[in-house]
């Protein structure tokens, strides 16, 4: 195909897909006030491996994911994201690695008084320096993928929750991020819109080599697009294996307690 | 007392003068405090306190000190250290000056009120900050505030006669000047305090038409 540069699933890193552990936590801590967060936490994901981080919340789940979006800074340990350092590391340097990684909120936090179709082509074209056409155009290939073709001139406001949030996943991907990060991206949602975001999020998985870390309560999802779950408790990671492991023969007590409750 | 409808036609012409300066005054007057009060807002949000201090204290003293002070202040004072504008041109500044302490205000709290995760999300996407300004943080604090400026337009519009202290000739000046040289302050005086009811209802239609449009 020799429009590939536009496929939505086609992508075309700048440098060489990074293979073997993308990103890297070592000894990180975070504090708010007296709450510690996580503690001392190490933590690695491969390249493309799709990781579901589940636990009790407040157990710094998502913390993780806003450490690496750099929406929060450690107060101790070393972030590094394809082989850069992205804490401790001067603006300049957090902007280039921030480039690798995308991500999807709870809230879905579309720019309400821009379009849809400008919601996904603002940042390609301010920040990759794509043209306005070439935008729309890829714009269109992850509006199509995401099922809301129909919906591009509209506002956010117009849209259900789970239409935002496909929209919300669309502007991710126009980054070509190498690294999703979904944070509850179901947890806002009515019960009947979960399915259709879920399901665009399968079809990432399955067809992108995409790095994906979510955290979600949706333990089905979980089961079927992670190749590796961790469970936390109190900021440590306190038992990680497939989600077939995980799920069916938790080792730890705490585990089974979390996934008796939630299941 | 008795009303005369020839004294209100020969005062006519000098009203319609005096309106045109209140206009002119109400106009330039708001696109300074707009603005102003923007970059003051905008000031008080860098992270140094060499900034933030200065800003933060001469706006605290112009908002504290009357408009009149300010007026008469900027009109005699200044011609002493050789800086001199004509009587419109203070009185413009100064009124848009003082304002601008309050919309300063105003543009603060619409922009506390756009959810951080505007802020995450323009992160998340990599936008440089300038931009997360202008296309994302600013347009959503403004439609905010319009509602909060508009009021503070038509607070202005009250205080325009105050500029008659330093000899502009606005609505108020006229209708004094004419009440003295014809001694008849009925007619004159009526006149204008209808014409600053009508003007401030148009202004609040007009702010509500502007509302509606800006309602996303």
């Amino acid at each position: 195909m020799s429009t590939d540069t536009h496929a939505p699933f086609e992508e075309k890193p700048e440098t060489p897909r990074a293979t073997g552990e993308l990103i890297r936590l070592e000894r990180v801590t975070k504090r708010f006030g007296d709450h510690t967060v996580l503690d001392n936490l190490d933590f690695s994901v491969d390249a493309g491996k799709h990781v579901t981080l589940i636990g009790p919340s407040g157990s710094g789940k998502t913390t993780i994911l806003r450490l690496l979006m750099t929406l929060l800074k450690p107060d101790e340990g070393v972030i590094t994201v394809d082989g850069q350092q992205l804490f401790p590391a001067p603006e300049k340097q957090v902007r280039e690695v921030r480039k690798k990684i995308g991500m999807v909120f709870q809230q879905f936090n579309l720019f309400p008084n821009m379009s849809v179709l400008r919601n996904i082509t603002e940042a390609p074209v301010t920040v990759l320096g794509m043209s306005k056409d070439a935008a729309e155009e890829r714009a269109r290939e992850l509006l199509e993928m995401v099922g809301l073709t129909d919906h591009l001139d509209k506002r956010p406001a117009q849209l259900s929750g789970g239409q935002q949030q496909r929209v919300a996943i669309a502007r991710a991907l126009a980054m070509r991020p190498q690294v999703l990060l979904l944070d509850e991206v179901t947890s806002a949602l009515d019960p009947e819109l979960v399915a259709g975001v879920l399901d665009v999020l399968r079809d990432i998985a399955r067809s992108t080599d995409i790095t994906m870390l979510c955290v979600t309560h949706e333990m089905n999802f979980a089961r079927d697009i992670s190749d590796q779950v961790l469970m936390f408790d109190s900021g440590r990671v306190i038992e990680a294996g497939s989600p077939e492991k995980i799920f069916n023969e938790p080792e730890h007590d705490r585990t089974r307690q979390f996934l008796s409750a939630v299941l | 007392m008795t009303w005369d409808w020839g004294a209100v036609a020969d005062f006519m012409p000098y009203f319609w003068d005096g309106l045109w300066v209140t206009l002119q005054i109400l106009v330039f007057g708001s696109l300074i405090s707009f603005v102003l009060g923007l970059v003051w807002a905008l000031l008080m949000r860098t992270p140094t306190r060499w900034v933030t201090w200065p800003v933060g204290a001469v706006t605290e003293f112009i908002r504290n000190t009357p408009l009149l002070v300010q007026l008469f202040f900027l009109f005699y004072v200044l011609p002493e250290w050789g800086i001199t504008f004509s009587a419109m041109t203070t009185g413009v500044f100064a009124i848009g000056l003082h304002y601008s302490t309050y919309t300063m205000q105003v543009y603060r709290a619409g922009i506390e009120a756009v959810p951080v995760g505007q802020w995450e999300a323009a992160t998340a996407l990599n936008l440089p900050l300038r931009r997360t300004w202008t296309v994302v943080i600013l347009p959503q604090a403004v439609r905010r505030v319009v509602p909060a400026l508009g009021n503070y337009v038509i607070s202005m519009l009250k205080d325009t006669p105050l500029l008659m202290a330093i000899t502009v000739l606005e609505m108020l000046g006229q209708a004094r000047l004419f009440a003295q040289q014809n001694f008849q302050f009925t007619e004159p005086l009526t006149v204008i305090g209808v014409a600053f009811i009508v003007i401030s209802y148009l202004a609040s239609l007009a702010l509500r038409a502007l509302e509606r449009r800006l309602v996303h």
